[in-house]
């Protein structure tokens, strides 16, 4: 218990839900609103247990993200949850192509979040 | 507050400003200047009202907005062109997806939105209209597979009453991760602990494939995982387990029925994933980013904010307005003390200047662009323009400019009248605008500008302008001027703003909604402004707002009455003069009117009214201060002396000792004494009930 998690996601509600459920459970929450705001708020953190992102997002979207992530940071191999409303595969299948872990479908249900990181983080 | 009702706020608030970006991008697109990222904004604001919105459960909302992202998409993946026929639907569609989220926050009735949605879908390519996704989980891949569980028949001994045990299933999962599992960040270990929370597992690891050491790749896969699963009721279960790594990993589920030979194993289709996805976007897109941090202008630099408790900033505004009365206070007593000569009075000087920096810093905290509200008015204008059958247009000028969040909480309403009464009264019918020779399409025109202290908010057309002959006769018509009356163009342009006056001859449901010009007025004098008209006829008609910047503080003229110093709000004060004997006449047993240069109004002691100690109640040795109320009329007021006019910090005191009629607030001079800041209509207004009310004003201060 007690993992550090990143959320980038660019609408206020969402993070703040986020926020909730996963502070909620006593987890750490770090934040950002898109995708090049993870990127700098990751190289300060460092490394962390959980990344969750959403991705459509200004200035660099979740896929973006991911792949940069991947590519090569601190946290090459740190799980990431894709946020999406989509349900469609192909949304799924990129973001897993670009490297994502899992996905958590939005509305999500915090029981549902929660056992999503449980399935990618120890 | 529920954390979770706080963030429905939240979630409103967002919707506004997504709402507000949406609205711009798309007027964007239909002047043609919309880049991919304004297309892309107006996509995502869509998307994340959408997604906000099916949190709460606003699946009526959520639906709306899944047609209208499904056609934003078309538009960003330049599927559909957005030509200006396409815009225009977007149009009506972001002004329903308003009425949305405001049906979704206010209730109310349900929003016609038939029409709009079945132009969407049309769009979106007429058939695939996936019905309404709405709030509920969408459907995991996984559904088609689910499990139908069989009814085994056990036996016929197993009696009747008795509740048996459930036999429950068990599972022989045969689990060989690809490489790419790992590349993703998952874990078989996790997988096998949750599989472990389905019932009991035993598990074991085939090592069969792993190659010598020296042959090994760090990053290949090798293992293979047997696992037995016991008691585990269902299917789909141990499916969402593996979801995540669907397409990086063989795996077989099949169930072990322990009677019937015949267990019939089921095939996990795997889910293929394409390797050849579209990448090459994303690539440039993460690339774009330093040279977008060179060239400023392809990507606009975020401004970094904070958002503050208006609460917080209102004990700041309340603590330097107090530093600022004490400083007042301070340098009046030194320079009582020391020579004028003396360096304190330079220093005093000093502190004087930091704090008007100081205060004017802090309440700038308070101000915002006007440009919230101003953003609303394009779709008022295009409904207004399709209700009254006219062309209009709008034209944005100074959205920028700021001013306090109060002010402009409180500027929407007269300015959806007043640009409702532009097209309404204003603009001319498009063929009598042809036959005029002005183009069809007319033009409204919101600016706002800084002037001296103040705001001015103008809203002009290019009209036909105000008919002042026509004007005259309704207002000799209706009793508001005499038949006789010798009036400027001005005024008679002003008469507009009389309660009850409309020019149009039929009230129409647009501006004539039983509330008049007179209100837009009162609604203005009550934030402390004014509002002016200029017309030309043919030509069109402006209308001036002029607004302080903010409500903390006050222009006052400062009276004495007796041992009292009061305030009186700047803006409702028409002038001051010394009565003459003759001009005063008795009204009744107590009252009194004032002539003023033939026309009587009611003048009133204020030292009697308010019945102060010590105070003149000789009215013809008093200065009269002329003064006007919205609605009530004008009336002159009888002080003892002015004192001066200068800018005060307003204290509410309402929270303390509640609301006194004829008393809107206090302040504190700069000599450290309390004054009262009169409440003008109030004042006026209990007054007018009846002459007799000073005696009530005096029992109630007896009491």
């Amino acid at each position: 218990m007690g993992k550090t998690i990143l959320t980038v996601d660019d609408s206020r509600t969402m993070r703040d839900m986020l926020r909730l459920a996963l502070s909620g459970a006593g987890h750490t929450v770090i934040q950002a609103d898109d995708g090049v705001h993870g990127v700098e708020v990751l190289e300060n953190a460092g490394l962390v247990d959980v990344i969750i992102t959403d991705i459509n997002m200004p200035r660099m979207d979740g896929y973006g993200f991911i792949e940069h992530v991947r590519r090569g940071s601190a946290n090459k191999m740190t799980p990431i949850l894709v946020l999406t409303t989509e349900s469609e595969p192909a949304k799924k299948t990129r973001a897993r192509d670009a490297g994502a872990t899992g996905w958590i479908v939005k509305p999500f249900d915090p029981e549902k979040l929660l056992a999503a990181i449980r399935r990618v983080s120890p | 507050m529920d954390p979770m009702e706080a963030i429905k706020q939240t979630f409103f608030q967002e919707c506004d400003e997504l709402l507000l970006a949406m609205e711009e991008g798309l007027i964007a697109m239909e002047n043609g200047e919309a880049d991919s990222e304004m297309i892309n904004a107006v996509f995502r604001a869509v998307h994340s009202i959408k997604g906000g919105g099916g949190a709460f459960g606003f699946d009526v909302l959520v639906g709306f907005a899944h047609i209208f992202e499904n056609v934003m998409d078309l538009i960003r993946s330049d599927k559909l062109n957005p030509t200006p026929d396409v815009v225009k639907v977007l149009l009506r569609a972001g002004d329903k997806l308003s009425d949305h989220v405001a049906l979704a926050r206010d209730g109310g009735i349900d929003v016609q939105d038939s029409e709009v949605k079945a132009e969407l879908n049309q769009l979106a390519g007429g058939g695939e209209e996936e019905d309404e996704i709405g709030g509920e989980a969408a459907p995991s891949e996984f559904d088609g597979l689910s499990f139908m569980p069989v009814q085994i028949d056990i036996g016929d001994d197993a009696p009747a009453f008795m509740s048996l045990e459930p036999e429950l299933p068990s599972w022989r999962i045969r689990f060989t991760p690809h490489a790419g599992l790992y590349a993703k960040a998952n874990e078989p270990y996790l997988l096998i602990r949750e599989l472990g929370m389905l019932g009991a597992l035993e598990v074991t690891a085939d090592l069969s494939a792993i190659p010598d050491l020296l042959a090994i790749e760090p990053e290949q896969a090798y293992l293979t995982w047997n696992a037995v699963l016991r008691d585990c009721a269902d299917r789909s279960k141990i499916e969402e387990v593996f979801e995540f790594v669907s397409g990086d990993c063989d795996l077989d589920i099949s169930e072990i029925v322990p009677e019937l030979a015949v267990a019939e194993p089921v095939m996990e289709e795997v889910l293929d994933a394409p390797a050849s996805a579209v990448i090459v976007d994303l690539v440039t897109a993460a690339e774009k980013k330093p040279v977008a941090a060179a060239a400023s202008t392809a990507v606009e630099v975020v401004k970094s904010t904070i958002r503050v408790d208006l609460d917080k900033v209102d004990r700041l505004v309340n603590l330097v307005g107090e530093l600022v009365i004490t400083q007042a206070m301070l340098s009046q007593r030194i320079l009582e003390t020391t020579s004028a000569q003396s360096t304190i009075g330079t220093g005093l000087g000093e502190l004087e200047h930091l704090l008007r920096e100081l205060q004017e810093a802090v309440m700038a905290i308070r101000t915002q662009p006007v440009k919230s509200v101003f953003q609303r008015m394009p779709r008022l204008v295009r409904e207004t323009a399709a209700q009254t059958g006219k062309e209009a247009h709008l034209e944005i000028e100074g959205e920028a400019t700021e001013v306090d969040k109060t002010v402009i909480e409180r500027l929407g309403e007269p300015l959806t009248h007043m640009i409702r009464n532009a097209i309404d009264h204003g603009l001319e019918s498009p063929e009598d605008r042809v036959a005029a020779g002005k183009p069809a399409e007319g033009t409204v025109k919101l600016s706002a500008e800084h002037r001296g202290g103040r705001i001015v908010i103008e809203v002009s057309d290019d009209g036909r302008g105000i008919n002042r002959a026509k004007v005259r006769e309704k207002a000799i018509e209706r009793g508001v001027i005499a038949a006789n009356a010798n009036l400027s163009d001005e005024e008679i342009d002003n008469l507009i703003f009389l309660p009850g006056f409309s020019t149009a001859s039929q009230v129409s449901n647009i501006s004539g909604r039983g509330v008049g010009l007179d209100v837009v007025r009162r609604n203005i004098n009550d934030l402390g402004g004014r509002i002016t008209i200029s017309s030309v006829l043919g030509k069109g008609s402006k209308f001036s707002l002029t607004l302080p910047l903010t409500l903390a503080v006050l222009d006052g003229m400062i009276v004495a009455v007796g041992d009292q110093t009061f305030v009186l709000p700047l803006s409702h004060i028409v002038e001051s003069l010394l009565p003459k004997q003759s001009d005063i006449n008795a009204f009744g047993s107590t009252g009194m009117l004032l002539n003023v240069r033939g026309v009587y109004v009611p003048l009133i002691s204020v030292g009697r009214l308010l019945n102060v100690r010590g105070a003149n109640y000789d009215v013809t040795s008093s200065v009269v201060i002329l003064v006007e109320s919205e609605g009530i009329g004008r009336m002159a007021l009888a002080v003892d002396g002015i004192i001066g006019q200068r800018q005060v910090v307003i204290k509410s005191f309402e929270s303390n000792i509640g609301h006194i009629d004829g008393i809107a607030a206090a302040t504190i001079l700069g000599d450290g004494r309390v004054a009262l800041i009169l409440d003008i209509d109030g004042l006026v207004a209990g007054c007018r009930e009846g002459v007799a009310r000073p005696i009530e004003y005096q029992q109630a201060a007896g009491a």
